[in-house]
């Protein structure tokens, strides 16, 4: 498989705390990533570090063949082609939702209005929300923010899609519509990584699961390998918890 | 005995000194807006020389008086410069350095009280500094300080009397001017406290008046 993102001997200090403790790993083009385990582990910190929102203090990172960790990388241009969910949506407050989305493909990637307003109408549709494209973030409910969170994601047409903890500020029962968007994007080929609490979610959806604990990737493997079958001893007492 | 009929025919003089006043608050207020907004900049940048340079400007401007400062502008300035500014001229230096200080101070508190998570998902969508300033963080912040900017307004139309110190002819020196002609001095100064306090609440009521559509508008 092509690699997209390729990660080696990434570290994370925060002042004197460690986060990273050199993280190595490769995810494919089309390939479903799932990150778990338990909080303050660093999976978020992981995450952060691909699109550099964090600055790793050492190793590489490498997305869709560009480094963001090399001198004078121009970050911003590469942030164009790696889509971030965050956990509490971040969209703009004072733009509509068409304008959330069309906002960044016209003042970075340069496309008109009209193509702009046709690419947005076209992911609203895909997730469910064309007639909201003229309200404001505050009049929908917190799994609608999160679709158009990934929609307005996804109208720069990035080859990668972050997920951190992309359900876990969300009423139960908006958990469902917000995963199903993502299950949708996962079956047409997207490059994903999930950070996640949402184990049934990584298992069904996920073509790998990372294991992060105090920094350290524990253990990687396919859902069936990770679930049933975990090697070692930190994992296996996480799972007890969380399954 | 209080008396308002023996001032009854200054009244109209004493008028004339709002759109004087005005003058100098409207400029002053737009001046230091422009002001306020480079600081803030400064102030925000992750240069440590800038800001220092945004932070020293409005530790002066803020921990000296005021009258001092248009003082020094007025009298002190030319000594340096050789060039004699007018009243007027001084005035609008001394405000606009002053109240670009104070609204420095407003913009980036309002730009630092908006969520971190705006700037990280323009960050993320690769929106330009500048362009996340703008168009994503600046339209939230102004929301935050526009309260206290009408403040910032209320309070230079209040401090413009000290341009009387400077022989402008404001409402506060045409009051002195009346009282020193008539030798009557308590009806001119309340007559000017009532035009002040009616400025004062009418921007008050403005000041509402925006907060409410903002509100509104979401």
């Amino acid at each position: 498989m092509e690699p997209m993102i390729q990660v080696t001997d990434l570290y994370k200090q925060f002042g004197k705390l460690e986060v990273l403790k050199g993280i190595t790993t490769t995810v494919g083009r089309g390939e479903v990533v799932a990150v778990i385990g338990p909080s303050g582990s660093g999976k978020s910190t992981f995450l952060r570090c691909i699109n550099l929102l964090e600055k790793p203090t050492g190793g590489t990172v490498n997305v869709a063949g560009f480094e963001l960790t090399k001198p004078k990388a121009n970050i911003a241009k590469a942030r164009q082609n790696i889509g971030m969910v965050f956990q509490q949506f971040n969209l703009f407050p004072h733009k509509s939702v068409l304008d959330n989305l069309i906002y960044a493909p016209i003042n970075v990637l340069g496309l008109s209005k009209e193509d702009a307003v046709k690419r947005a109408e076209v992911l609203l549709e895909r997730v469910g929300l064309s007639e909201k494209r003229d309200n404001f973030p505050n009049q929908l409910s917190g799994g609608q923010k999160q679709r158009v969170a990934i929609a307005r994601a996804l109208a720069m047409e990035p080859n990668v899609m972050l997920f951190d903890e992309p359900t876990s500020a969300l009423d139960p029962e908006m958990v469902n519509e917000v995963l199903d968007v993502m299950k949708q994007l996962a079956e047409s080929g997207m490059t994903m990584v999930i950070v996640t609490h949402e184990m049934g979610f990584a298992k069904e959806v996920a073509d790998r699961v990372l294991f992060l604990d105090e920094g350290i990737l524990m253990e990687e493997g396919s859902p069936i390998e990770l679930f049933d079958h975990p090697k070692t001893d930190r994992a296996k007492k996480f799972l007890e918890k969380v399954l | 005995m209080i008396d308002f009929t023996k001032i009854q025919d200054s009244i109209p003089y004493i008028l004339q000194g709002i759109p004087v006043l005005f003058q100098v608050v409207v400029v002053a207020a737009i001046a230091g807006m422009i002001i306020g907004i480079v600081v803030a900049a400064l102030k925000i940048t992750k240069s440590k020389l800038l800001r220092f340079v945004g932070h020293a400007y409005t530790a002066v401007f803020r921990g000296t008086p005021l009258i001092l400062q248009l003082a020094i502008i007025h009298f002190g300035l030319p000594q340096l410069t050789g060039y004699v500014t007018t009243g007027y001229q001084s005035a609008i230096i001394a405000f606009s350095l002053n109240s670009g200080a104070y609204i420095s101070e407003i913009i980036r508190a309002g730009i630092q009280a908006v969520d971190r998570g705006q700037w990280e998902a323009a960050d993320a969508l690769g929106i330009p500094y500048m362009k996340q300033l703008r168009s994503i963080i600046l339209p939230q912040a102004f929301k935050n300080i526009l309260p206290a900017i009408m403040n910032e307004l209320i309070t230079l139309t209040k401090e413009s009397a000290l341009i009387s110190t400077v022989g402008v002819l404001d409402v506060m020196r045409r009051a002195q001017v009346v009282g020193g002609e008539k030798a009557l001095y308590f009806e001119p100064l309340l007559f000017a406290g009532f035009v002040y306090f009616v400025l004062v609440m009418g921007l008050s009521l403005i000041g509402q008046q925006v907060e409410k559509a903002m509100r509104k508008s979401g």
